[in-house]
């Protein structure tokens, strides 16, 4: 009985997800679930030939950084072109120099790892059970995790310093420990991302159908809620490992080595192997945007189809 | 219906922990809420309150003269421009690149790469970014060389520009532009085209359109954006910390100042003075986009 009730709720849940989702994932920004829902825009459309030019100039404009970062990097001897600098970066005669990246790029790998720890394991339990049993904190609850937005990372800082002279004697001094930190910093990304899907499906009709058969809260949170909500926890963590890769202003003024802080460090002595890790790092930033893009467009398209064509 | 689950879950669980009572349920909450005020709610506390406090712990107001002192007033005057002269050009550009996707239908690939391009880049904002723009209008940057050699125009010659104030408008610019896509481009999505033919339909062209329904519905989705960009430009201090390696010309810079050495300008706790103005500053940039915000979700629906 519930469970055929289950269903019939969660195709209102379906349809709504449609909406929702399309617009939801994408970089955790302010993205309100507007779609078109496929009407023809036509009358607002500007002409193609306005469209190429607006997006040609800006890109240009745009890209001439990164292009100068790549000549930047192919300066050889004497006003050539060459890969020295791109050979220097895995000559093992140059690994005592670069090491502090190696170490700073671990100390970010850690940090991710952590910070997502912190978003499936504390935040988003935090969620579910707002969702399921206190629905009138939900508001507070979205006020609280938007609010890093309103202050800054330098303001933080200032807060923080004496926070972790604290840890750092209980605890230790290990990079680690940052993670605290940047949980709250990835917070409002972390929460758009999985509010958007706990809005699309109903958690309340999924958990008491699991109840009702037998289910522990255990296998309800894993079994039955974690697979549900996989789009909005692994956008959550991706956008997550993004802020965390490029995070500079915490870790440099409490004094922990992250990528960030190494790569200001080769700087001094190696700019272009330091611009050659920005790029780097730029480009697997945008590969992991471009990832988060499409499980949201994926997710938005199985959940529209069983609409579309109902058995 | 719902109280039948609800009886139904009662005794399944009555069944199964008889002799246990179960936890309550705010339990649950308390790790997230200690951590929230651990490490939210406290340093945010500490950084607003240090200001109030002398090196010794006794209570003062005499560390706020600090906010009066011309080096800290002129230091804010410097932030709130940079902030907003890059939120207005970004802004504007914005909302430019966003009207051109117009052009591409929604979910297609081009919206998916300049959707993902514009994350990368809105985040960009860093060292990275310093990195990027000494490659190209650094003292070696291959603009500055290319003006140099081929038009004999040395943009450096009234000093190294870059590592000082002016040189933060195009690095922040470029990470503005790509903000106001992400926040601008959904609203823009959500001009309905049968607002369009309802226009045309009463006679109107599509100039009446834009001026009389476009730009009207637009106009706090468009300054609520803007907001955004500004507080962004406010607090960000990556980008600026890594161009000038000692300068304190913004309030972000001014604080990295006053946490590294003891006292700045003779006086106790900068810090924690420099870092109450910014809240107070962003709090106030943030209510007006909260308010701005309200009136522009009336459209999104």
């Amino acid at each position: 009985m519930a469970v055929v009730n289950g269903s019939g709720v969660n195709q209102s849940g379906v349809s709504r997800a449609g909406a929702n989702l399309s617009g939801a994932n994408l970089s955790g920004a302010n993205r309100s679930g507007v779609s078109g829902s496929g009407v023809s825009r036509s009358g607002i459309a500007p002409r193609p030939v306005t469209t190429w030019v607006i997006l040609g100039v800006v890109g240009l404009v745009f890209l001439i950084p990164i292009v100068s970062m790549i000549e930047f990097t192919l300066r050889g001897a004497d006003g050539g072109y060459d890969f020295r600098h791109w050979a220097a970066l895995v000559d093992p005669a140059n690994a005592g120099k670069y090491a502090p990246i190696w170490r700073g790029l671990q100390g970010s790998l850690v940090l991710s790892i952590t910070t997502v720890a912190i978003v499936l394991f504390l935040l988003a339990p935090t969620m579910i059970l707002v969702t399921l049993r206190f629905p009138a904190l939900r508001r507070p609850l979205e006020f609280l995790c938007l609010l890093p937005l309103s202050i800054p990372a330098i303001v933080l800082v200032v807060g923080l310093s004496p926070i972790y002279l604290t840890i750092g004697r209980s605890v230790g001094t290990g990079v680690w420990t940052l993670a605290f930190a940047y949980g709250v910093t990835v917070l409002p990304y972390a929460y758009r991302a999985i509010q958007a899907n706990l809005d699309a499906i109903d958690v309340r009709t999924l958990t008491e159908a699991a109840r009702s058969l037998g289910a522990g809260w255990g296998s309800v949170l894993l079994k039955v809620l974690a697979p549900n909500l996989r789009v909005g926890l692994l956008s959550a963590s991706l956008i997550s490992v993004a802020v965390v890769l490029g995070e500079f202003t915490i870790a440099s003024l409490l004094n922990r080595q992250n990528l960030q802080t190494a790569l200001f460090i080769v700087n001094k002595q190696d700019p272009y192997v330091a611009v050659i890790l920005a790029l780097l790092a730029l480009l697997f930033a945008f590969l992991l945007l471009l990832a988060i893009g499409r499980v949201g467009t994926a997710a938005a398209l199985r959940r529209t189809t069983p609409k579309k064509d109902p058995t | 219906m719902a109280t039948a689950v609800h009886e139904r879950v009662g005794v399944v669980d009555s069944g199964r922990r008889r002799r246990r009572a179960p936890a309550p349920a705010v339990l649950g909450l308390l790790p997230f809420g200690a951590y929230i005020a651990v490490f939210l709610a406290l340093p945010t506390g500490i950084a607003l309150a240090s200001g109030f406090f002398t090196a010794d712990g006794a209570m003062t107001l005499d560390n706020l003269s600090a906010l009066a002192d011309p080096v800290i007033l002129s230091t804010f005057w410097n932030s709130i421009w940079l902030s907003f002269l890059t939120a207005i050009i970004g802004a504007v550009v914005g909302a430019a690149l966003s009207y051109a996707m117009l052009g591409f239908p929604e979910g297609g690939r081009a919206r998916a790469i300049v959707d993902a391009a514009s994350g990368v880049l809105a985040q960009f904002g860093g060292v990275m970014l310093a990195f990027a723009f000494i490659a190209t209008i650094g003292l070696q940057g291959v603009v500055t060389l290319l003006l140099r050699d081929a038009f004999g125009i040395d943009i450096f010659a009234d000093g190294a520009w870059i590592y000082e104030l002016p040189g933060l408008v195009l690095p922040y610019v470029y990470f503005q532009v790509p903000l106001m896509v992400i926040t601008f481009l959904p609203a823009l999505a959500g001009i309905k085209p049968q607002w369009m033919e309802a226009t045309l339909t009463l006679g109107g062209t599509a100039g009446t359109f834009w001026r009389k329904v476009g730009i009207p519905v637009l106009a706090p989705s468009f300054l609520a954006s803007f907001l955004l960009l500004v507080a962004n430009a406010f607090s960000s201090y990556a980008t600026a910390a890594a161009l000038s390696s000692q300068g304190s010309s913004i309030v972000p810079l001014q604080i990295r100042t006053a946490l590294t050495s003891e006292t700045v300008l003779g006086r106790e706790n900068v810090a924690g003075v420099l870092a109450l103005g910014m809240i107070v500053i962003m709090a106030l940039v943030m209510a007006a986009y909260a308010l701005v915000q309200r009136r522009a979700a009336r459209w999104q629906s």
